[in-house]
Order: C-alpha cells, then sequence, then structure tokens
C-alpha cells in the first residue's frame, strides 16, 4: 500500500487521511476535498482533456443541437434529395499541379460557399448538389443529414449511458455480493465465468431478432426496441465490472476500518453502502467509460447489421448503415455518423485513461 | 499439467452444456415458427403435422437431448464419413436448414474456408504489425514513435471496423478504384493473374481486421515490454555484457511473450465474433454471413449450430490459454 507523505490516500476515504506530522505539515493550506487533487491530475493527461471536450460537445451537439437547428429531423424536402455536404467545396478544384488549377481553386472555392445552389448549378462538371439550407446534406428522401445527426446521437448516447448505468448496477451488485459474503462467491463467480464464454454478439443479434416484435407491441415501436437493446447490452457487459469489484471488495475486506466498522456492530448492508462503496468508487468510475464505449459500439454495429433502431428512428450507427447504400453518390453520408462514433468511443476512452491514472494514489501527486 | 489439462478438459464439459442450453432455450422460447415461411395455401390440420413431425411439440427436455445428441454424435460422425468415405455415418436424421432443406453442417463447411482465410491472415497481419510496434514503442518509451505509436493504438482500438471498413471502401474501391469492393469467393486460384485478383479482393477486410487486432495486441506488447525491462536479470544481461540486440530481442522479448501469447489465444473467438461485421461490409459470404441470413430468416437450427461453434471456440481458447500460461511460465504451476 502506498502513503504518499502530501497526499490524502484516495482508497481509505474512510479512515482518517495521514498521520499527526503530517496534519502539521499541511497546517498552512485550507483543507482540500480529493477529487481536486483527482482533477489536478486529470488535468495534466492530454489526451484525457480532449476526450472530456470532446465529449462535452457531443453532449451540447446532440441535446442542445436542435435548440438552434429547428429543421425537423423527419422533415422530407424531397427536391434536396442526395444533396452534398457544404465542405464539398473545399474539393472544387481540378489538379494539384498547375497553377491554373490552384487559381481556379482560389476563385471557384469561396464562389461555391457564397452561393452553393447556384456554383453548383452552373458547374456540372462537379456533379454537387449543394445549398446551405443543408450544411451536411440531405439523404435520399431529402431529410437533413445535420438534423438527423442530432436526433441520432442523442439516441446513440442515450443507450450508451442507460445501458452502461444497467451494466454497472448489475456488476457492482454481483462483485460486491460475490466479494463480501464469501458463501456465494464461488457461485456468482462461476456465473460470471459462464456470461463471458457466451458468444455474446451471435446471441445478442439472436435475442433481438426474436423478441423485436413482441416488445415493440408492448412499448410502442421506439421504445420497445430502445428498452430491448438497453436491457440487452446491460445484461451481457457486466462481467467485467463485476470482477474489478470483487477483487477490490476482497481486498478492502480486510482492512482496519472495516474491522473497526464491523466491530461496533454495524450491519452488512450499512457496512457495503457506508464503507466499502465509496473505496471501489473509482474502479467502478473507471468502467463506467469503458462501459459507455462498449454500449455506444454494439449499439452501433447492431443498427449497422440491421438489427438495431428501424430507419425513421435514426442512431448513429443506424445512419451509417443506411448510407452504404449511396457510397458512390454521397460518400460523405458514411463519414459523418462514423465520425462521431469513433471520436465519441475515443474520447470516452481517453477519459477512462486519465481517469485510471488521476484515481490511482501510487501515481498521483507525482 | 497433465492432470491440470484434464481437469480443465471436464470442467469445459458442463460450461458448454449450460451455455449450449441456454442458446437452445432462447430460440426454442421465441416466438418464431419453422412453418412461417411455407406457402399461407396449406391448411391449418397440414401446419401442425409439419410442426409435429419437426418435433416442435415434444417435452422442452426431450428436444434438447435429441439435438444434443445429433449435435455432438450425428454430426461430426457425417463430418468423418464424407472427409474419409468410411461407412460409419448413423442413418437417422439430421440437423436440417429450414431456409435451403440441407443439413446445416453442409452449409458450415461450405462457408468455413472464407472465414478462415480472413480471419486466419488477418489475425496474422495484425501480430506481425503488433509486435515490433509494441517492442519499439516500449524500448523507447515517450519518444515520438512511441507517442504515435500509442495514438494509433488508441485509435484502431476506438474506431469500429464497420466504420473502418465503409471508409476503406470510400477510399480505396470508390475513389482510387485499386481495390474491388466485394469479395468474390467464387474465383478459383488457377494461375498468378488470379492469385494478384485473390491478393488484391483480400487486402481490404484483411487490413481492416488486421489493424483491429494489432491496436489491441500492441498495447499487451507494449506495456508487457515496459514491465520487463526494469527487472533486474536485465540489467545482469547487460552487466554481462551482452550485446543490446541480444538483451532485448532475447532476454526481454521472451519474458514479455508469455502474457502476449496467452491474450493472443484469448482473442481468437473474438476476432471470429467481429469478422461477423467485416464479412457484412465486404460481402464475404463467410459464417457470418450464414448467422445474419439465418437470423433474418428465422432459420432455427443454422442459429442454434453456429452460436454452439462460436461458444466451443471460446471455451476451447480459453482453454488453450491457460494451459499454454502454464507451458510458457515455469512459476505458473497449477498442481
Amino acid at each position: 500500500m502506498s502513503d504518499a507523505p502530501n497526499q490524502p490516500v484516495a482508497t481509505s476515504g474512510a479512515t482518517p487521511a495521514g498521520a499527526a506530522p503530517v496534519a502539521a505539515l499541511e497546517a498552512y493550506r485550507a483543507p482540500r476535498n480529493q477529487w481536486w487533487d483527482v482533477w489536478d491530475q486529470f488535468k495534466t493527461h492530454k489526451g484525457a482533456l480532449f476526450g472530456l471536450s470532446f465529449f462535452i460537445f457531443a453532449l451540447l451537439f446532440v441535446f442542445l443541437g436542435p435548440l438552434f437547428w429547428t429543421l425537423e429531423s423527419t422533415y422530407i424536402d424531397i427536391r434536396a434529395r442526395n444533396t452534398n455536404h457544404m465542405f464539398a467545396c473545399f474539393g472544387v478544384g481540378s489538379g494539384w499541379l498547375s497553377p491554373e488549377a490552384w487559381g481556379a481553386w482560389l476563385r471557384d472555392m469561396p464562389a461555391c460557399f457564397a452561393d452553393p445552389a447556384g456554383f453548383s448549378a452552373a458547374n456540372p462538371i462537379h456533379g454537387l448538389k449543394l445549398t446551405w439550407a443543408h450544411p451536411l446534406g440531405a439523404d435520399q428522401l431529402g431529410r437533413d443529414t445535420l438534423a438527423r445527426m442530432m436526433v441520432g446521437g442523442q439516441t446513440s448516447i442515450a443507450v450508451g449511458l442507460t445501458a452502461m448505468l444497467l451494466a454497472l448496477f448489475f456488476g457492482t451488485l454481483v462483485g460486491v455480493i460475490a466479494g463480501y459474503f464469501r458463501k456465494v462467491d464461488g457461485l456468482l463467480m462461476r456465473l460470471t465465468d459462464l456470461f463471458l464464454a457466451m458468444p455474446l454478439l451471435p446471441l445478442l443479434l439472436v435475442i433481438i431478432m426474436l423478441f423485436r416484435d413482441n416488445l415493440r407491441a408492448a412499448f410502442g415501436p421506439e421504445g420497445g426496441i430502445f428498452v430491448l437493446i438497453v436491457v440487452v447490452i446491460g445484461l451481457t457487459s457486466w462481467m467485467q465490472t463485476a470482477r474489478v469489484v470483487r477483487g477490490d471488495v476482497l481486498a478492502l475486506k480486510e482492512r482496519e476500518f472495516v474491522l473497526a466498522a464491523r466491530s461496533i456492530g454495524t450491519p452488512p448492508a450499512r457496512l457495503i453502502l457506508r464503507h466499502i462503496l465509496p473505496n471501489v468508487m473509482s474502479s467502478i468510475m473507471v468502467s463506467a467509460t469503458l462501459g459507455i464505449a462498449n454500449a455506444i459500439i454494439t449499439e452501433s454495429a447492431l443498427s449497422f447489421l440491421g438489427l438495431g433502431f428501424p430507419s425513421d428512428f435514426p442512431t448513429w450507427g443506424r445512419l451509417l448503415f443506411d448510407a452504404t447504400d449511396w457510397l458512390t453518390q454521397n460518400p460523405e453520408r458514411v463519414i459523418w455518423p462514423g465520425l462521431f462514433i469513433s471520436l465519441t468511443v475515443l474520447s470516452v476512452n481517453y477519459i477512462g485513461d486519465g481517469l485510471r491514472d488521476a484515481l490511482d494514489p501510487r501515481i498521483r501527486g507525482r | 499439467m497433465l492432470t491440470f489439462t484434464i481437469r480443465r478438459l471436464i470442467l469445459a464439459i458442463p460450461t458448454l452444456l449450460f451455455i449450449s442450453f441456454v442458446i437452445f432455450l432462447i430460440v426454442k422460447l421465441s416466438p418464431s415458427d419453422p412453418t412461417a415461411g411455407l406457402p399461407l395455401t396449406i391448411p391449418p390440420e397440414v401446419r401442425e403435422q409439419i410442426r409435429e413431425s419437426l418435433g416442435v411439440n415434444d417435452p422442452l427436455f426431450v428436444q434438447y437431448f435429441k439435438w444434443l445428441k445429433l449435435m455432438v454424435w450425428d454430426e461430426p460422425l457425417h463430418i468423418l464419413q464424407d472427409a474419409t468415405g468410411w461407412q460409419i455415418a448413423p442413418d437417422g436424421p439430421r440437423i436440417i436448414s429450414y431456409q435451403t432443406r440441407s443439413p446445416v453442417m453442409d452449409l458450415i463447411l461450405q462457408r468455413m474456408p472464407q472465414t478462415l482465410w480472413v480471419v486466419g491472415t488477418s489475425y496474422i497481419v495484425g501480430i506481425l504489425i503488433a509486435l515490433p510496434l509494441g517492442i519499439i514503442s516500449a524500448y523507447r518509451q515517450y519518444s515520438w514513435f512511441d507517442q504515435v505509436g500509442t495514438l494509433v493504438s488508441m485509435i484502431g482500438f476506438s474506431v469500429p471496423t464497420f466504420f473502418t471498413g465503409v471508409l476503406f471502401i470510400v477510399i480505396f474501391a470508390v475513389n482510387l478504384g485499386w481495390f474491388p469492393s466485394v469479395y468474390d469467393t467464387t474465383l478459383v486460384v488457377t494461375g498468378w493473374d488470379t492469385f494478384w485478383l485473390q491478393v488484391r479482393q483480400m487486402i481490404m477486410p484483411v487490413m481492416v481486421l488486421g489493424l483491429f487486432n494489432a491496436s489491441q495486441i500492441s498495447r499487451y506488447m507494449r506495456a508487457s515490454m515496459l514491465d520487463n525491462l526494469n527487472q533486474d536479470y536485465v540489467r545482469t544481461a547487460r552487466a554481462k555484457g551482452l550485446r543490446e540486440g541480444t538483451v532485448v530481442l532475447v532476454h526481454v522479448l521472451r519474458n514479455s511473450m508469455i502474457p502476449v501469447v496467452t491474450v493472443i489465444a484469448l482473442n481468437v473467438p473474438a476476432v471470429f465474433g467481429g469478422a461477423i461485421i467485416t464479412e457484412q461490409v465486404f460481402k464475404v459470404n463467410g459464417i457470418g454471413q450464414l448467422l445474419i441470413i439465418a437470423i433474418q430468416g428465422g432459420d432455427v437450427p443454422v442459429v442454434q449450430t453456429v452460436s454452439v461453434i462460436f461458444a466451443v471456440l471460446i471455451v476451447l481458447f480459453n482453454l488453450i490459454a491457460d494451459i499454454l500460461y502454464g507451458v510458457l511460465d515455469p512459476r505458473i504451476r497449477y498442481d
């Protein structure tokens, strides 16, 4: 066990942190919440900061974006079907090497941005169809891609967060019970091993295919598939959390503060909630970030295989799947949802990396 | 070691039984009907007779054990008979696909080579990329190579294969036109030109899966090398005056490979699972695509069999990883 002299140790939140001489040394400093130390360490991880800022940006984009971009995601503007995105204006040049091509590019590019509809109509050679009314383009029915990205992101992120919470709940429950009560430990861990040995992707596909219609009848077309996907992802991804939490609980159970709490007659439920859970919080938080990434990828993969959400209820994965039929005409329709899935997952993974470093008292403060 | 192996083999049997029962149960409890695909003109009582003849109305456990016997005894014998020509297969019924009316095992055997080719090559490519990447990253920790390598492996780890696959198609098939976007499984390699076609159509699926595997394995390789590079035996080896190449590539590498080899073994089933998506992207008609088609068509026997095969793969490679760990690392003794 580490005892960094001038830092309160994260995993002993319930014990009085630090001995008397340390307190004297630190007397001039105002008492400080340990989470500020975590934040200080987190800030030094560049990737984690990038991840956090992109994740916040993605949240703002999908949840507050519709307030500013008020076009309905289901509105069909059939004249604008298969519109390209405005970034295509950057590619209106005809070559790389000749100075004339560069001159033409410098002339055409601003013209394209100034009057996209007129420019694309006047220069059919580029094969573009542009309008500021749909800055990210529109699909084959003329539905606005930007609005659909926002609505799709709401579903994707909501699925990620809810499935992660469900998986964390089950994982922590199983982990704490298995770690704390020795009688059920063997049984619960065998169950965890069995779940780990299941072929998850085939099973997920089978379950969704088989039970989709029943749940759709029970909860409505959108709610039903949402409940199904969240429950199925949650129920198949709790095992890692359970293993990590059980390991932590087993180690914590032998510590003095748990012994002290037990010796004054604390009942198991309160001992777990008050003394053990706060101390396994750090590993739970790290597996939470991994859980979000896993849930978003799984949901997108299911939607991509055509077994997730229906087409009129878009998610990022579903948008990507629908766009693969239009690869030659509108390749950018694939890029946007794919980019958002990848960047969200990358940012969540980086947040997890940074959190793991920040929550580890052996690294923190060095 | 032998007793441990035998004990693990025996322990694997209840695991497989349980998993196969869960797979059987999920599919059985579902509301899908084997006669749903038949013409609507069939009268209900005939339909009921068809169900009866398919054994759908038997008690659940009877159905399970019948299916299990077919799965573990009859079907392997049929495969053996087809392979060797011995007359050993029983005459009873086989597991028949609802869709094609042919034995499921034949369908799987038809599609196995494509999957094995793509998955196997991509895994080897992934390992070949990952090992040098991890070794150099760890040896030159915090250098620009390490920074770039870590970033790339983080990206490769986070970007899902269905996006990299589609991105590769957009860039290399649509814009540049270098490779075909659809994998043609009817291609027979007869000479250099068909061999070249085969290579060209394999590059994209193999690279997509390979890069994903490489990013995972290189992270483990780097961490494992870093653990070993600071050990005392490395200092001893250097103090003896061994060349740096010998120290890193013989002493450190051999010890660092122990956990990496087990990770490589453990990841094999996951790679097969990931191939489901890649096969769908590049239209490779392998096992993954068979599964997707079967799920969409409500073809219960195919779904059950393929899922059980995946489960067997997982249990088998867990076992292999455990045994490898004991064989490679003399500190680990299970007995």
